[in-house]
């Protein structure tokens, strides 16, 4: 039995004459163990999956099960198993201390008193909130009351956890803090799973087993980064910089994306091969580019994005 | 059912500790009422108007800070928390919704009666009302009745205003001033010659109006229980009323918002 299985899901959005197809026939799934990233734009269907994960959407068609348990039939035992992490967002109170919230969400999840108090007391120690936790929520940074966010997360000890952009505009400590207690967590707990989504391709390339591209729906491309980064390993990135403005999308159908900084132009280009930079360099020459510099680059999962859905993330 | 239990201690302690770490908020819901009862009570005596109308502004004043506590508290607090991302996590987690509702009605009742205390306590100190009580018993059955309606409402309130979403904040707005009307906050309306008597049964519907006058009848007017037994009928209909109702419109809640995914994310 697997984590998450999810068979042929679509869930479509019908406002007013429009008709959304946020989801369409998305089929993967999950081992227990694993951290798996879904990677997308916004409006990708990543937060779309997430909900009729968690039982707060069902699903247009297809079927969803988390641990064995079907999400439209079996909701309650589902969310016996699961919790939710949304970046950006900060449930609880603020009038009430660190302590006093995770004990709530402790309540809520129908944790006895000696083992809300046991497992608040680890998590606390866990997301290095001790001296914080005497101290009303609303007082609180932003790191910390993500760090907060997360440790409500495990309060109940779930066998599946859904990460939603979890390091969403937190600073590089709390973001690596975070990444590194997850990674930890699953590590520690074989039969514990996480589904995260994220922005952050390097977020996903460091903590991530599997990895989904989502895109308008569908999963364009699912494995492992390493696999995903081989897929594109006989293209080689290249970065070309020249000194004036120009727009392209596409160097003789090599997909470029392309950053303007202080009147140098960046242009990252994906090579089908190493010996195309000589086509690039000649495409530049003859249009008049002056050409600053030239750097070549192993893949990374921004290339594989790049080759899957044909343009950047940002950029959606 | 022990869960359910759990949940319903621990919303409400959510709103006690909001008393005891914010006493300032209870303030000025106490300062509040006083206000408008002073408003009535200096006009009731310039027009020299009988004593026991004093004493029914300050019951209609008390029960004011219940309705707005019932308003703001309660009708709005869904939509409140569904902008922290609350909702959510009530949501995913295994628990009934109802405990959720019934432990901010049991958080909201103990605050605000504590509030409505406040201010009939002040209000005797600062003008010549008078109360007394000869069927503590009536009192309590009233107060009850008064109340479990009061917050039976609010929690159906809660999912409808939900579904309104934005708009939640301009509802509860509209409803403060006709309900003041209808409920007789601060005069007498089923002994009231000036008000017709399809607009008495229109107002017999709102647990506010059966409630003022019920304790009105009981602290001010000497009544006894047979007194108030159209009161308790009421009042015990609305309750059986109110609350399967809240049950039905919450569940009704979560369906719509599990069809057309929208309701439980703050920008949607």
């Amino acid at each position: 039995m697997n984590a998450i299985d999810v068979e042929k899901v679509s869930r479509v959005f019908k406002r007013n004459d429009n008709v959304i197809k946020a989801l369409d026939n998305v089929t993967l799934s999950i081992e227990k163990g694993e951290i798996f990233g879904l990677l997308g734009a916004n409006g990708a269907g990543k937060t779309t999956l997430i909900k009729i994960l968690t039982t707060l959407l069902l699903p247009s068609e297809g079927n969803a099960y988390v641990y064995g348990y079907n999400v439209i039939k079996e909701s309650n035992d589902v969310r016996r198993i699961i919790n939710l992490v949304s970046g950006g967002e900060t449930p609880g109170y603020g009038i009430l201390t660190v302590r006093e919230n995770l004990w709530f969400f402790s309540q809520i999840y129908g944790l006895s008193n000696s083992l809300a108090r046991e497992r608040i007391d680890e998590l606390i120690k866990d997301m290095e909130l001790e001296e914080y936790e005497n101290v009303r929520m609303h007082k609180l940074s932003t790191g910390y009351k993500q760090r907060l966010n997360i440790a409500r997360g495990f309060i109940n000890d779930p066998k599946v956890l859904f990460l939603d952009e979890p390091t969403l505009g937190l600073d590089v400590l709390n973001a690596k803090h975070i990444r590194r207690y997850i990674k930890e967590w699953v590590k520690n707990n074989k039969d514990k799973s996480i589904l995260l989504t994220t922005h952050y391709m390097s977020e996903a390339d460091e903590i991530c087993d599997k990895i989904a591209i989502i895109f308008k729906g569908k999963i364009i491309a699912y494995d492992t980064p390493k696999r995903l980064k081989e897929s594109v390993s006989n293209v080689t990135s290249a970065v070309v910089e020249v000194n004036s403005t120009l727009m392209l999308d596409n160097i003789y159908g090599m997909p470029a994306k392309v950053e303007y900084n202080n009147g140098i132009t960046r242009i990252r280009i994906l090579l089908d091969e190493q010996s195309s930079i000589a086509r690039v360099v000649s495409y530049l020459d003859s249009h008049g580019y002056n050409i600053l510099s030239i750097k070549l680059y192993e893949p990374t999962l921004e290339d594989v994005y790049i080759k899957y859905v044909g343009l950047n993330m940002n950029d959606q | 059912m022990i869960n359910d239990l759990r949940v319903v201690y621990a919303r409400a302690y959510v709103r006690l500790k909001g008393l005891i770490r914010e006493p300032h908020w209870s303030i000025a819901e106490v300062i509040i009422p006083l206000l408008s009862i002073s408003a009535y009570i200096y006009m009731y005596e310039a027009m020299n108007a009988a004593d026991h109308l004093l004493a029914f502004v300050a019951i209609g004043g008390a029960m004011l800070a219940f309705w707005s506590n019932v308003l703001w508290g309660m009708s709005s607090q869904f939509y409140w928390e569904k902008e922290t991302g609350n909702l959510t996590q009530y949501m995913v987690a295994p628990i009934s919704r109802m405990a959720i509702l019934v432990g901010m009605a049991i958080g909201g009742m103990l605050n605000t009666t504590l509030r409505a205390c406040s201010i009939i306590f002040i209000g005797m100190l600062l003008f010549p009302i008078q109360l007394s009580l000869i069927d503590p018993f009536a009192l309590v059955i009233i107060f009850i009745l008064s109340i479990s309606a009061l917050y039976g409402l609010g929690m159906l309130f809660a999912s409808l205003f939900l579904l309104y979403g934005r708009e939640a904040s301009h509802i509860a707005d509209l409803l403060q001033e006709p309900i003041f009307l209808l409920s007789g906050l601060y005069y007498p309306i089923f002994n009231n010659r000036f008000i017709p008597d399809i607009v008495k049964m229109a107002a017999s519907i709102i647990p506010l109006t059966l409630a003022i006058d019920g304790l009105r009848i009981l602290l001010v007017l000497n009544g006894r229980f047979e007194d108030v037994t159209m009161h308790i009928i009421g009042l015990s209909i609305l309750v059986a009323i109110l609350l399967p109702l809240a049950r039905k419109a919450l569940h009704k809640l979560e369906e719509i918002s599990k069809k057309e995914g929208r309701l439980t994310l703050r920008w949607q």
